[in-house]
C-alpha cells in the first residue's frame, strides 16, 4: 500500500506534561496504520517519539509541566521511498548533539534507555540546535518492502 | 490481597503459596512510572520467595516502566528474591527485546507458568 495523497502534514502543539504523551501515542500509532506500516514498524516509531518527548520533559525542561512541545508529522513519498518523518522541537536547556549517546547495555540499571531505543528502532536520527534555543529532533522511518513498497 | 489505589497501574497484589503476584493494568509511561516503582517496591515488604509481575492487561510500557522493573529486579537479587515476569503483550515485549533486557529478565507467557 502507497502512502494516501491526502496525508500530508499533521502538527501537535503539547504541554510538558507527561499525561499528553498518550495522546500523541495515539496520533502517531494512527497515521502510521494509515501509511501502511505494520505493527512491529508502528511498535517502534510510536516507542521512539514516546521517548524522545519523554527525554525532552526530563532532560530540557527538568520536569516542568508548562512548556510548549511541537510534534510534527509528515507523510514521505520521495526518494528513497515512502515513510514518516517527526520531527520534535522543544525551547529548553539546549543539549549538545554530540553528548546524546546510547548507553551500554550490559550496564543493568535503570534509566538511559531512550536514546538507545530511538537510534535502534528509526532509519535516521538527527538532533539540531533549533533557531530561537531549543533543540529539533527529526527523526524518519521507511516502509518496508514487505510493508507494501513496490 | 490487597487492592491498590485507582491510580496506580498496580490494580491488585495477591499472595499463593511463597510467591506475590503483582497484577498491572493500563499503559505504564511517565505519567504513572513513579508510582508503578512505588508499588513494585512495596511488595518486597512482604518478604515473599518469588514475585510474578502480571503484566497480560499491559498494552505498552516505556523505558520509565522498563526501569521501574529494573530497579526491583536489582533490590530482588539482593535480597534473593526471584522475580518473573509473564503476560508481555507484543508491544511490551518489544522494548525488552530493543533494549536487550528479554536475556536479563525470566519472561513467561502466562501466569500459571512462571508460578510453576
Amino acid at each position: 500500500m502507497s502512502a494516501p495523497a491526502t496525508v500530508q502534514t499533521i502538527r501537535l502543539s503539547i504541554c510538558s506534561t507527561p499525561r499528553h504523551l498518550r495522546v500523541v501515542r495515539a496520533a502517531v500509532d494512527a497515521l502510521c496504520e494509515i501509511l501502511g506500516f505494520d505493527e512491529p514498524s508502528r511498535t517502534q516509531v510510536v516507542l521512539s517519539v514516546d521517548e524522545a518527548i519523554t527525554n525532552v520533559i526530563r532532560h530540557a525542561y527538568h520536569g516542568a509541566e508548562d512548556q510548549p512541545i511541537e510534534v510534527e508529522l509528515a507523510a514521505l513519498d520521495a526518494s528513497p521511498g515512502p515513510g514518516l518523518r517527526i520531527r520534535i522541537r522543544d525551547h529548553g536547556r539546549r543539549v549538545d548533539p554530540g553528548q546524546i549517546q546510547s548507553r551500554d547495555l550490559d550496564d543493568i540499571r535503570p534509566g538511559g534507555l531512550g536514546v538507545h531505543i530511538i537510534r535502534e528502532s528509526m532509519d535516521h536520527v538527527e538532533y539540531e540546535p533549533a533557531e530561537g534555543g531549543g533543540t529539533v529532533l527529526t527523526m524518519v522511518k521507511r516502509l518496508r518492502k514487505a510493508e507494501g513498497v513496490t | 490481597m490487597s487492592a491498590e489505589s485507582q491510580d496506580s497501574p498496580v490494580r491488585q497484589i495477591r499472595r499463593i503459596g511463597r510467591a506475590t503476584v503483582v497484577d498491572v493494568e493500563g499503559d505504564i509511561d511517565l505519567s504513572r512510572s513513579a508510582r508503578f516503582q512505588q508499588s513494585l517496591l512495596g511488595v518486597m515488604d512482604d518478604a515473599p520467595e518469588r514475585i510474578v509481575v502480571n503484566l497480560t492487561d499491559v498494552g505498552y510500557m516505556d523505558s520509565s516502566g522498563v526501569a521501574s522493573l529494573v530497579k526491583l529486579l536489582s533490590r530482588a537479587r539482593k535480597q534473593g528474591v526471584s522475580l518473573r515476569l509473564a503476560g508481555l503483550c507484543d508491544r511490551v515485549r518489544s522494548i525488552f527485546e530493543i533494549t536487550r533486557l528479554d536475556s536479563v529478565f525470566e519472561i513467561h507467557a502466562t501466569e500459571e507458568e512462571a508460578l510453576a
